[in-house]
């Protein structure tokens, strides 16, 4: 086995516990990288019948890019999509900086569908490498009755022992692809040959390298064009991940804020 | 495939030691010296600084809740990749706070190897015990001890090697031995990525080419088959099971035994996403797989190698570190959770603590939070496992209480001690939920009818067996075994018959309320008799045909009494003289005269299971909406 096969087998092993312990797992598809390997992932764990819905969080607001390639796969892989519009700006914390708003009507679009559909378990793409509070997430994570996320208080969770004894009405966040890193990301995606959105490949010397809404997220300086040559780039870059991603930077705590509260 | 070094495999470390001792600072200065810290964040971490007032601190750069900036500690675990020209790490930063310990377990317990920081100014303190021997217990055999702060000590050499020998005596006690100890002041730099001109006497390595010199993770040693079953899904008529191999291999054509329970079967084929053929499978890898004949399996169970059972007991001695607020006592009820089994269990009793400063073992009464002690564990079910010493990763579980992991476990051996005697509390309500919650499974009765030889008693003892191995509370009652007492004084007329049945149908009930799951093997060949006993078991009640032609009953003949029957020796002989009215709508049939009874009682037992076992994934897979 080599490090691909090793997170590929034990992903896999972590959804199969998902499905194992909670009655309504959703899993978030954003449409991004991450969230596509996951897909993945998700359909070589259940043999092809993937047992609970993809959910797509739509703001309104993704590049058209986007929208296609949901469109496009959507039929082509026969999905079952939850894809419900995220409630206005105008609902969200007003004390957040105005970045921050954008991305907080994800949160409320969570809560909304966890109300609405009854989710207990919510399966997030969120990667350790990708953010420094993300890094100290758990796999399995579980959430206070307001959805919230408390660091402080936060189970121990080792030797693939996960977190499946949760008390009943509060919902889960799983993590399956925590232990990623960027980089392994792409490799796998070239190895299983996984489509992505186009915006993620060079265009006019500009690529995305982390996608999210228009208007708060940036292409960077790029010549990246493929796979091969994105990997080569990530060798070699110090740029984190997120740096187009404005909300992250309006202030110190600004992303710790935005997970606190619920958001992925 | 991807065959460039990188891809060979991440290096994880922890970083152990007491807090302030500078752990977090030593990551941010490793990031920065190796050039891996992110674009802007040198900046925005003196924009910070400047903000507070306060010096440069490095260790903001992994801090990043905000509560841990402010309070300049490390609250939660987090990592960090950074390569050399080596290999990629990933540093794993575990708060060194006592009330983070399980924290500091959940990063260290997913590393290769360990750097133990020492403050250099205050010495070897509590928590540097503390966490070497957590280290040991994780199972972490690598070490590096990092006596950081040089600058504070003016680099003095004597100093370092007073705290070394300190520390090297304590960690030979516990069974330890650092790779090697190095003098560093992560602040300024001295000996982490470059060495030191304040400390020209070290002509040992700095941290960085330390952690190169660590040798790459040894390949797991090939040992017997163990696939614990993590869940079945059903696709079709198969039933697949999925898991993940913990240790050795499983090939398409190899025996298996499925532990608890003894049964046996042969891999029929492993399961791929898109057909493609897979013949073999080795640990590590997330399998799915058939079996070649329908044998009684559920999560928890272990498919092992006939030629290398793992062992199997009730109460089982384990090595405990508990990380729970509330101390651990004598009696205490919890779920013990190793492989995919969750197994109820009582601390049967405290051994003794062991002191990690001094590995003294100590008489005590309980357990406090963040202690060391070994006890004795008693499973309702028997606890399938390998000793730790044996096998690391199928010999350690965690404790669950309220929710919540609780401390891991070493599993030292099986330990048959005499029984506590039990004390049982008075408990004024005693229902049918308690019951099942007790028992794992709710009470029912499940009537078998069928023609003599058809195989009822060997379905109920077979599906009795395996039950029982399971842990339930099972018993079969026997039409011929009621006719010797209970029901001695009926014979075999239309109204003794039916007063036979509604006799086992009233014990039968008052079994299965008291949570118990009762196998009735009478003949019964009367719908109306039949009716009746459902009316008087309630809800309880599943009728199950076990089927067979007449003429198979009669060759098989178990009693010599169709012989008789036939003779003219016996009257009123169902089938012979007396009629068998068929049931129309059973809840379950089995053909005996098609299925083998391996088949036949798995089917039993697998329909006991869904009717009154805890529900399992397998069913809700089958039931949902199916996407991809």
């Amino acid at each position: 086995m080599d490090h691909l096969d090793r997170l590929e087998h034990e992903s896999i092993y972590i959804l199969r516990e998902t499905v194992h312990r909670f009655e309504k797992p959703a899993m978030l598809w954003s449409l991004g990288k991450d969230s596509n390997v996951m897909f993945w992932l998700a359909r070589k764990a259940f043999l092809g019948n993937i047992p609970f819905p993809l959910m797509h969080l739509d703001t309104g607001l993704e590049f058209p890019e986007v929208y296609a390639f949901r469109d496009r796969y959507r039929a082509e892989w026969d999905l079952n999509l939850i894809a419900d519009d995220c409630p206005p700006i105008e609902e969200v914390d007003q004390d957040l900086p105005p970045d921050s708003r954008v991305a907080a009507r994800k949160t409320l679009g969570l809560k909304q569908a966890l109300a609405r559909y009854e989710f207990d378990a919510i399966i997030a793409g969120i990667r350790r490498d990708e953010q420094a509070t993300r890094a100290k997430e758990r796999v399995f994570s579980p959430r206070a009755d307001d959805g919230s996320w408390d660091v402080r208080e936060q189970p121990p969770e080792f030797w693939n022992h996960y977190n499946l004894d949760t008390p009943p009405g509060i919902h889960v966040r799983v993590h399956p692809l925590l232990q990623w890193t960027e980089v392994d990301i792409w490799r796998y995606i070239q190895r299983e040959n996984i489509p992505i959105v186009p915006l993620y490949f060079a265009k006019d010397g500009k690529r995305f390298r982390s996608l999210g809404e228009i208007g708060i997220t940036k292409p960077i300086d790029s010549e990246a064009a493929d796979i091969a040559a994105i990997i080569a780039e990530l060798e070699t870059t110090s740029a984190p991940e997120r740096a187009g991603r404005t909300m992250d930077h309006e202030a110190e705590n600004a992303f710790e804020r935005l997970r606190s509260s619920g958001y992925m | 495939m991807d065959q460039s070094p990188k891809s060979a495999g991440i290096y994880p470390v922890v970083i152990l030691g007491h807090v302030d001792h500078g752990k977090s600072t030593l990551i941010g200065r490793l990031l920065h010296d190796t050039g891996r810290l992110p674009d802007g964040k040198l900046a925005e971490l003196e924009a910070a600084a400047k903000r507070r007032g306060a010096a440069l601190e490095w260790a903001h750069v992994t801090d990043a809740l905000q509560l841990e900036r402010d309070q300049g500690i490390t609250v939660d675990t987090t990592r960090i990749w950074f390569p050399t020209a080596r290999r990629t790490y990933q540093i794993i930063d575990a708060p060194g706070h006592a009330e983070f310990l399980r924290n500091a377990v959940t990063g260290a317990a997913a590393a290769q190897a360990a750097i133990l920081m020492v403050d250099i100014s205050r010495g070897v303190e509590a928590q540097t015990r503390r966490h070497a021997y957590l280290a040991h217990l994780l199972g972490i055999r690598r070490l590096i001890v990092a006596v950081n702060k040089m600058d504070l000590v003016d680099y003095s050499s004597s100093r370092f090697s007073l705290v070394t020998s300190e520390l090297d005596s304590y960690l030979t006690e516990i069974g330890l031995e650092a790779d090697v100890m190095v003098p560093i002041s992560a602040r300024h730099g001295d000996g982490v990525a470059a060495g030191s001109a304040d400390m020209a006497w070290w002509t040992g390595p700095t941290l960085l080419q330390a952690l190169d010199a660590l040798p790459a993770p040894a390949a797991p040693r090939e040992r017997p088959l163990r696939l614990p079953v993590q869940d079945i899904y059903r696709r079709d008529d198969s039933r697949i099971l999925v898991g993940r191999i913990e240790a050795g291999r499983v090939r398409v054509g190899d025996n298996v035994d499925i532990a608890p329970g003894g049964q046996q079967a042969r891999v029929a084929s492993l399961e791929t996403w898109n057909g493609a053929v897979q013949l073999a499978a080795a640990a590590g890898e997330s399998v799915a797989l058939t079996l070649d004949k329908p044998v009684f399996v559920e999560r928890g169970h272990v498919l092992v190698a006939p030629a290398a059972p793992a062992a199997q007991s009730h109460a089982v001695a384990v090595r405990l570190f508990w990380l729970d607020r509330t101390p651990l006592k004598p009696g205490d009820r919890l779920t013990f959770k190793h492989l995919t089994a969750s197994y109820p269990v009582t601390v049967e009793r405290i051994r003794h603590l062991v002191d990690v400063e001094t590995l003294a073992e100590q008489d005590a009464t309980e357990v406090p939070q963040n202690a060391v002690a070994d006890l004795v564990l008693r499973s309702t079910r028997p606890v399938v496992f390998d000793r730790h010493d044996e096998d690391p990763a199928t010999g350690r579980g965690v404790l669950v209480r309220d929710y919540r992991v609780a401390g891991g476990c070493l599993l030292l051996d099986g330990a048959d001690t005499v029984k506590a005697q039990n004390i049982t509390a008075v408990s004024t309500s005693v229902g049918p939920a308690e019951r099942a919650a007790a028992n794992g499974h709710l009470g029912g009765v499940i009537w078998l009818t069928g023609l003599s030889g058809a195989g009822k008693s060997t379905l109920a003892m077979g599906a009795q067996s395996l039950l029982f191995s399971r842990g339930w509370q099972v018993t079969v009652l026997d039409g011929d075994n009621l006719r010797h007492g209970l029901n001695r004084d009926l014979g075999f007329s239309a109204e003794e018959r039916a007063e036979n049945i509604r006799r086992t149908a009233e014990v039968a009930r008052l079994m299965a309320e008291s949570g118990m799951i009762v196998i009735t093997s009478l003949i019964s060949p009367a719908r109306a008799d039949r009716a009746a006993a459902r009316q008087v078991a309630g809800g309880h009640f599943r009728e199950v045909h076990v089927r067979a032609d007449l003429s198979v009953c009669e060759a098989r003949d178990p009693k010599g009494l169709y012989a008789k029957a036939r003779a003219g020796e016996i009257r009123n002989f169902t089938g012979i003289s007396a009629p068998y009215e068929e049931p129309e709508r059973p809840d379950l049939a089995i053909d005996t005269g098609r299925d083998s009874v391996t088949a036949a009682i798995a089917k039993l037992v697998d329909h006991i299971d869904r009717q009154f076992g805890r529900s399992t994934a397998s069913l809700r897979l089958s039931d949902r909406r199916v996407a991809g």
